[in-house]
């Protein structure tokens, strides 16, 4: 018998890191903005995607969307009749999407033909931190409800985002939202992070939203 | 709980380079771990044993090296550790700092494996 040590010096998910570098790629070859919006479940991911396709095509954009959720095709359903063409990823278990998933379920799907592709992630806040799916701008989305602290308590998902989103806005008083600390707790985190307060409800905020995205889109 | 996903491609990733030593079993698999990826060792630890059942790894240790989160400091120009995630600071002079270069790490370092002698091979 003889030991040996044997140097690896690999990444853990390398074949993912690999999947995602692929499509970045890809996407970037096609010119469509990718972007990967994260939260708890009950944030309102959903909602506020709904409104942003509608609001998109409203101006002409092209748009499609594929969402992640570990049961149902309940959100597809939802996000399809913005009009825009929607795939659901069932993960049948999995805490979070991963860049083999979206390689599958692009098939057939043009993505020349498409200026924003929006990637809806399971409603978690700590796995997709780790996964990589090609996107160009990772979103993290809070909502009033969450409590002030949850930069705090997320911070590698939180750490890892381009911009972040404040959902429901509109009942940001009733629940006592202290929109100050919510803002340094993601400064702390995330030094720098560009910060939308929106209400998919009543439209607040939604321009500066679709102004960031034009600016990055181009 | 995506630790049972890592722990996975930990084990194709050990078993795919236990190609080149046949018969090989492996005794300990090290990892390398940064605070940033909110990865918890117990529960790596729990998936380990369930994962590795049956395999060539089957037994084996996990080590996992846990990584601090060292940013740049450009006020300071030096790399600093950060002493809790819940702030990107630096603790010298309190300046942010995205500069992150420690902290995302999430590797296999090395493996110990035992290899059988091969008979009648001159050592």
């Amino acid at each position: 018998m003889t030991t040996r040590i044997v140097e690896l010096r690999r990444g853990i998910l390398k074949k993912n890191d690999e999947l995602a570098a692929g499509l970045r790629g890809r996407f970037s070859a096609a010119g469509v903005l990718v972007l990967n919006l994260v939260s708890s479940p009950g944030t309102g991911k959903t909602e506020f995607l709904q409104r942003t396709l509608e609001e998109l095509r409203k101006s002409g954009a092209r748009t499609a969307a594929l969402v992640g959720d570990l049961e149902t095709d309940n959100d597809a359903r939802r996000l399809a009749t913005s009009g825009a063409p929607v795939r659901q990823i069932n993960t049948h278990g999995i805490c979070h999407l991963e860049a083999e998933m979206i390689g599958r379920h692009l098939e057939g799907w043009d993505l020349a033909a498409l200026d924003y592709l929006f990637i809806e992630n399971v409603g978690n806040l700590v796995c997709p931190s780790s996964y990589d799916l090609g996107e160009k701008i990772r979103v993290v989305l809070l909502s009033v409800t969450e409590g002030e602290d949850k930069p705090l308590k997320y911070p590698t998902l939180f750490n890892s985002a381009d911009a972040a989103v404040i959902t429901k806005m509109d009942i940001a008083e009733a629940v006592g939202f202290e929109r100050e600390a919510a803002i340094r707790n993601m400064h702390e985190i995330r030094p720098g992070i560009r910060i939308f307060e929106t209400s998919a409800k009543t439209g607040l905020g939604m321009a500066e939203w679709l102004a960031y995205l034009a600016a990055r889109g181009t | 709980m995506h630790e049972l996903s890592i722990v996975s491609s930990v084990v194709d990733a050990v078993l795919e380079s236990l190609a080149a030593y046949p018969g090989a079993q492996v005794k300990q698999v090290r990892l390398r771990v940064g605070a940033l990826t909110a990865v918890v060792e117990d529960s790596l630890q729990f998936c380990y044993s369930i994962a590795t059942e049956g395999t060539a790894l089957d037994g084996s240790a996990l080590v996992v090296q846990a990584l601090p989160v060292v940013v740049h400091c450009a006020a300071c120009a030096q790399d600093v550790e950060i002493d809790s995630v819940q702030s990107f600071r630096c603790p010298r002079c309190g300046q942010f700092s995205m500069d992150v270069r420690q902290g995302r790490e999430l590797e296999i370092d090395s493996i110990e494996i035992e290899e059988q002698e091969a008979e009648g091979k001159p050592s």
